[in-house]
């Protein structure tokens, strides 16, 4: 039911920009509508859905209006119910929510909300904020796009970064925010046809597909080569890389695909040492060449180690600023695979000291001490 | 969007710009530091970055477990302590540069003569969830 309710959310919102509302009050009114009907229809869904929250949230969007027309004087506004036409323009949602001028932390909250039909609650819990807080920024990201026309072009990076955003950071609360940024992606890539959104969506099918392996039962984090791909979801592997084939027959390589076609390969081994690390290193070089990303050069390395042996990989890594992020992981890594085990004992000990997250941090140290043994 | 803490320190930080002692201070200073500080936290609720803030006695206790059975040891406070806490703000924002310039903005809050208090503030960022995306 709340999945029906959610996936209306962006057409009823598009439903009442077209009808003459302005942005910002039409998503407050859409919010309202959406919050009454999680509350009241556990016992008594409606049949249609979609009329009912545009039926709703035109009443409250009147409402508001209304107690701002004596101070705006503005002229009265239709009463007449809103018709719900079949055409469904809400991918322009994608494009207004995900605006150039707004921050990417802005980007987020106002897709999700707007677009992915989640409550303010639940967004400021996946981000671990106030859920004041989270109404503020969302508030705010819609003052900035407000003179923005909901038909007028926007920029498709910024969306893709966007839900690339949403898959990738988040901590959880009662939403599963990967599952959810693969629902947005996946409609939008039922509506707009762009190469790189469907590289986009293989690339989360086919990092989504691991997930089943990423911890242990423990809660420890497992590297990728470790993992006990029997866990590995087949079914989502297989839609990523025909997704993915089809993208790369278009002929208009971009980073998305690109990163999906690395993680292909690595779901396409029945094991790490079947991995075809010549085409992975081959696809790193793609990348680094659309991206210039010094993260797409590190990994890189460890690919280069991988096909050619540690050495190649220390001598493409020298290349490399060691204050890039995970620098002290790969360098530890390749030393340990060319048999230096007292470099890379220490080498996992300081990039334990450097790590961004708890479980990595948890993992190097576990590496650390089992040369160090 | 990284979260960070920024400390204040009672003790264990390089001495600010404007160092004249607390206690020194006058009514007025206080509460137009107060003041700052209050607004501060309010323009960051309204910028969408504002995660938590509080402030903590200088003396607490020290508290470990002793073995099954037996109650808590505890103990302190301890002079010889270097570093004392004496409060936080916790900030959700999307950059490192962002955190250095809010830090900044929360060091320059008024202190003796009015003049900014020019308080050494420790940024750390907050652990997070790993990425999903690794390689």
């Amino acid at each position: 039911m709340t999945d029906d309710l959610r996936a209306a959310v962006p057409q009823v919102l598009a439903a009442l920009v077209r009808r003459g509302a302005d942005f910002a009050a039409a998503e407050d009114a859409v919010q309202d509508a959406l919050v009454e009907g999680l509350r009241t229809w556990t016992a008594d869904p409606p049949r249609d859905v979609r009329a009912w929250l545009v039926t709703v949230a035109w009443r409250r969007y009147l409402d508001a209006v209304r107690s701002d027309v004596a101070r705006r004087r503005r002229e009265e506004v239709p009463e007449e119910p809103v018709e719900v036409p079949g055409r469904d323009d809400s991918l322009q949602l994608y494009f207004l929510c995900a605006h150039p001028s707004l921050t990417p932390s802005s980007a987020v909250a106002l897709t999700l909300r707007a677009v992915g039909g989640l409550t303010t609650r639940q967004i400021a819990e996946a981000y671990l904020v106030p859920e004041a807080t989270m109404a503020q920024r969302i508030s705010r990201a819609k003052r900035t796009i407000s003179g923005v026309g909901l038909g007028e072009p926007g920029d498709v990076a910024t969306v893709l970064r966007t839900l690339y955003l949403v898959f990738n950071e988040g901590y959880g609360g009662d939403v599963d925010l990967l599952a959810e940024a693969v629902r947005l992606t996946r409609q939008l890539h039922r509506g707009f046809d762009h190469p790189e959104v469907a590289g986009l969506l293989a690339l989360m099918l086919l990092h989504a597909a691991r997930r089943p392996a990423r911890f242990s039962a423990d809660g420890a984090l497992v590297p990728l080569a470790s993992q006990d791909r029997s866990l590995w979801d087949a079914r989502l592997i297989t839609e990523g890389v025909s997704l993915l084939q089809a993208a790369l027959g278009r002929d208009q390589l971009g980073e998305y695909q690109a990163q999906a076609a690395i993680a292909a390969l690595h779901c396409d081994a029945a094991s790490a040492a079947e991995t075809d690390w010549v085409q992975v290193v081959e696809w790193y070089d793609e990348l680094v060449a659309l991206t210039g990303s010094p993260v797409a050069r590190l990994n890189r390395a460890v690919a280069v180690g991988e096909a050619d042996g540690p050495r190649a990989g220390l001598a493409a890594l020298a290349d490399l600023d060691p204050g890039l992020p995970r620098w002290a992981a790969v360098a530890a890594h390749l030393h340990e695979a060319d048999g230096d085990l007292a470099r890379a004992a220490e080498l996992y000990a300081q990039a334990a000291a450097a790590a961004t997250n708890a479980a990595e941090r948890a993992h190097l140290l576990r590496q650390a001490s089992r040369l160090s043994a | 969007m990284p979260k960070y803490l920024m400390l204040k320190h009672y003790r264990g930080a390089p001495a600010p710009t404007n160092d004249v002692p607390l206690d020194r201070w006058t009514p007025q200073e206080w509460t137009d530091h107060v003041r700052y500080m209050r607004d501060f936290a309010a323009r960051l609720q309204d910028t969408g970055e504002f995660v938590a803030a509080d402030a903590v006695a200088p003396e607490g206790t020290w508290v470990r477990f002793d073995g099954e059975g037996r109650p808590p040891v505890t103990d302190g406070p301890f002079a010889e302590t270097k570093d004392l806490i004496a409060g936080w703000m916790m900030i959700d924002v999307d950059s490192h540069d962002r955190a250095v310039e809010l830090a900044g903005e929360l060091s320059a809050a008024p202190g003796a003569g009015g003049r900014p208090l020019g308080e050494w503030l420790e940024l750390r960022p907050v652990m997070s969830e790993p990425p999903t995306v690794t390689e």
